[in-house]
C-alpha cells in the first residue's frame, strides 16, 4: 500500500528539484568509482596486453604476457593449481564448519551471546600479521601442536616443511576464522518462521529431514552470499602465504596472490602482473556467473518481492 | 525422568560447546603466555604457563630494532587507520543517502554499478593504481589510503548503510521538507542520530580491515619511518638470525589487543552488522 503511494508522488513530479540533490551526495563516489576503480580497471586490462615496465610507457605487445604465463612460466600453472585448492579447501570448509557449529547454537541455552561472541574472536585478526605469525610458531617441527602431538605418539609432522602439509595449514587458519559467516547463518536460523517446523512435525517429519527440507533451504539467500564473497577472497589470498611460507616450501603454498606482487612490486613487471589479476577476475566472473545461473535452482527467496 | 534427560542434555551440550572454544581460543591464550617464555620453554613443550612472569619481553619488544619503536609503529597505524575510517563513513554516508533518499534519472543504472563493485577484486585495480599513485607522487604516504576512503570507493558499507537507510520510515524526511529543512539538514539533524548503530558497525568494520590488512601497506609504504605494525611485525622475523620468539609474541600479542578490546566494548555492533547486512568473511 504504501508502496503504490510513493510511487504515484514520484510519478506526478517525476525526477524534482529536491530529487536532482541526489547527484551532489553521489559525487564522491561518482569521482571514486570513475578515477579509482573504472579506469584502473581498464587500464589494468590494457596493461594485461601491454609491455610495461614502471619506468617506462605501455607499449601493445598483443598477447604476450598471457602466452608466457601459459606457456613460458614455470610457475604459473602451479601458482594457479595451489589458488584453486586453496579455495577448494577454504570455502566450503570455512563455510560448513559456521553451518555445523551454528546449527549446535542454535537452540534455547543460557549464556549464548557470551558463546558467540568468544566463538568470533579468532575472526577478529582476518588477514593479520600478527596471527599469521603465531600459526608460523605453533605448527613449527618443535611448536607446540607437534609436542601435542607427541604425547599421543603422532609425528613428529613437517606442517611447513613438506609440500603435502604446508598449504593445508595455511587453510586451516583461514578456516579457523569462520566467526562471521557462524554469526550470519545463526541469524538467519533464527528467522527461520516456527509455523515450519510445527507443521512438519505433525507430519511426522524426523530432524533430518526437517533440516534438508525446511532449515536449508531458508538459508540458502545467506550462503549463497557467503560462497561469492568467501571465493572472491580467496581467490586473492597473500598475507598467510607470504608471511608464513613465503610461498614454499617447493613452491606449494606459491599462490597466484603472490605471484602477482613477486611480478608487479618486485621485478616491476606491470603487464604480466596484470595479465595474472586479468587470470584471477576471469576465474571469479566464470565462478560468481556460474553461481548466479544456478542460484533459481537451489537458492530460496522468499514470497516477498 | 523426563526432565533428568533433558537436563543431561543441556549439560552435555555446555561440555561440547567448552571443548570447542578452549581449541578455538587456545592459540590466542598460547599466545599471551607465549610472550613470558624464552625460546626454550616454547619449543617442544606443550606447557601453557611459563616458567616467571617479567614484562622484559615487552619492554625489549617494544624497543624495536634499530631505532625505531613500536611507540612510532602504533602512532603510523592510528595515522592511518582512523582517518581511513573516517573517511569512508563520511562519503558512504552522503553516497547512501544520496541512493536511499532520491529518485533521480539513471538510479537504477547507478546502483547495479554500485553492486557490481562490491565484486571488483582488489588485485584487478591495484597494478593501474600503484602507476598512478607513483605518477601523482603518493608512494610512500598514506594518500593512497585516504584519498579512496573520501571518495567512496568502499561500496560494501554504503551498501549496508543503504539499507540501514530503507529501514526508516520516509515519512520523518517528509515532515522535516514540511519543517524546511533542506536536504542536508534533513540528512544531519534527522537521518544521522537514527543511523549511529550502523555508522557504529560500518566504523568497526573498517577499522578492523585496515587494521588488519598488510597487501596495501606493503604495496604503498617502503619507508621505516612510516611503517604500521602490520609491516613492522612481518619485518621483526627477518631482524635478528636468532629469532627471540618471545619478543614476537608479546608484540603481536599487542597488536591484536586493540582489536580484542574494541570488540568487547562493541561486540553488540559487530554482531548486529554482520547478522543485519550479511558480512563478507
Amino acid at each position: 500500500m504504501k508502496k503504490t503511494v510513493h510511487s504515484g508522488v514520484a510519478a506526478c513530479k517525476k525526477y524534482s528539484r529536491r530529487d536532482n540533490q541526489a547527484y551532489i551526495y553521489l559525487l564522491p563516489w561518482l569521482a571514486g568509482f570513475l578515477f579509482l576503480q573504472l579506469y584502473p580497471f581498464c587500464s589494468s586490462l590494457y596493461y594485461s596486453f601491454a609491455d610495461y615496465q614502471i619506468t617506462a610507457k605501455p607499449v601493445w605487445c598483443g598477447f604476450n604476457n598471457y602466452r608466457n604465463l601459459f606457456t613460458k612460466d614455470t610457475e604459473f600453472w602451479n601458482s594457479l593449481w595451489v589458488t584453486i585448492k586453496f579455495t577448494l579447501y577454504t570455502v566450503p570448509g570455512k563455510l560448513a564448519l559456521a553451518l555445523g557449529i551454528a546449527v549446535f547454537l542454535n537452540r534455547d541455552l543460557k549464556g549464548i551471546n557470551l558463546i558467540r561472541t568468544l566463538y568470533y574472536i579468532p575472526s577478529l585478526f582476518g588477514g593479520s600479521v600478527a596471527v599469521a605469525i603465531l600459526w608460523k610458531l605453533l605448527f613449527m617441527d618443535r611448536g607446540v601442536v607437534n609436542a601435542f602431538l607427541n604425547t599421543i605418539h603422532i609425528g613428529p609432522i613437517q606442517f611447513w616443511g613438506d609440500p603435502g602439509y604446508a598449504l593445508k595449514t595455511i587453510c586451516a587458519l583461514e578456516i579457523w576464522q569462520f566467526g562471521s559467516s557462524m554469526v550470519m547463518l545463526l541469524a538467519a536460523l533464527k528467522n527461520v518462521p516456527r509455523d515450519l517446523y510445527e507443521a512438519a512435525e505433525i507430519d511426522g517429519a524426523g530432524r533430518i529431514r526437517k533440516f534438508v527440507n525446511i532449515t536449508f533451504p531458508q538459508i540458502t539467500p545467506i550462503i549463497f552470499f557467503n560462497l561469492i564473497m568467501q571465493t572472491i577472497q580467496a581467490m586473492q589470498n597473500f598475507t598467510s602465504a607470504f608471511v608464513i611460507t613465503n610461498g614454499g616450501p617447493m613452491k606449494s603454498t606459491y599462490v597466484l596472490g603472490m605471484k602477482l606482487y613477486k611480478e608487479g612490486f618486485t621485478y616491476f613487471r606491470m603487464g604480466s602482473a596484470s595479465a595474472i589479476s586479468w587470470v584471477i577476475f576471469t576465474i571469479i566472473i566464470v565462478f560468481t556467473l556460474t553461481l548466479f545461473k544456478s542460484s533459481s535452482a537451489w537458492v530460496f527467496y522468499g514470497d516477498e518481492d | 525422568m523426563k526432565k533428568k534427560k533433558r537436563l543431561k542434555k543441556v549439560f552435555l551440550s555446555y561440555v561440547v560447546i567448552a571443548i570447542i572454544g578452549i581449541v578455538l581460543l587456545y592459540p590466542i591464550i598460547w599466545m599471551f603466555f607465549a610472550s613470558f617464555k624464552t625460546n626454550d620453554e616454547i619449543f617442544g613443550s606443550t606447557r601453557l604457563l611459563a616458567d616467571s612472569y617479567s614484562l622484559d619481553s615487552f619492554i625489549q619488544g617494544w624497543r624495536g630494532s634499530g631505532n625505531i619503536t613500536y611507540k612510532s609503529y602504533f602512532l603510523n597505524t592510528f595515522k592511518l587507520v582512523l582517518p581511513v575510517t573516517g573517511f569512508t563513513l563520511l562519503s558512504s554516508i552522503l553516497v547512501a543517502y544520496g541512493f536511499a533518499r532520491f529518485e533521480f534519472r539513471g538510479k537504477k543504472v547507478l546502483f547495479a554499478v554500485l553492486i557490481a563493485t562490491l565484486m571488483l577484486p582488489n588485485s584487478v585495480i591495484i597494478v593501474p593504481r600503484y602507476a598512478m599513485f607513483a605518477k601523482l607522487g603518493w608512494v610512500d604516504t598514506y594518500l593512497p589510503f585516504f584519498v579512496p576512503a573520501l571518495l567512496a570507493c568502499y561500496p560494501f558499507f554504503i551498501y549496508m548503510l543503504i539499507q540501514f537507510l530503507r529501514g526508516i520510515p520516509r515519512e520523518l524526511d517528509e515532515s522535516a521538507y514540511m519543517d524546511g529543512c533542506g536536504t542536508f539538514q534533513t540528512l544531519i539533524k534527522i537521518l544521522l542520530p537514527l543511523m549511529k548503530p550502523a555508522l557504529f558497525s560500518a566504523a568497526l568494520f573498517q577499522f578492523m580491515w585496515t587494521y588488519n590488512d598488510y597487501f596495501n601497506q606493503l604495496v604503498f609504504i617502503n619507508s621505516g619511518k612510516k611503517f604500521t605494525i602490520s609491516l613492522a611485525l612481518r619485518l621483526s622475523l627477518d631482524a635478528e638470525s636468532v629469532v627471540n620468539w618471545g619478543k614476537i609474541m608479546a608484540i603481536s600479542f599487542i597488536a591484536v589487543a586493540p582489536l580484542v578490546v574494541l570488540f568487547f566494548a562493541a561486540q553488540k555492533y559487530f554482531v548486529e552488522g554482520i547478522a543485519t547486512s550479511g558480512l563478507k568473511g
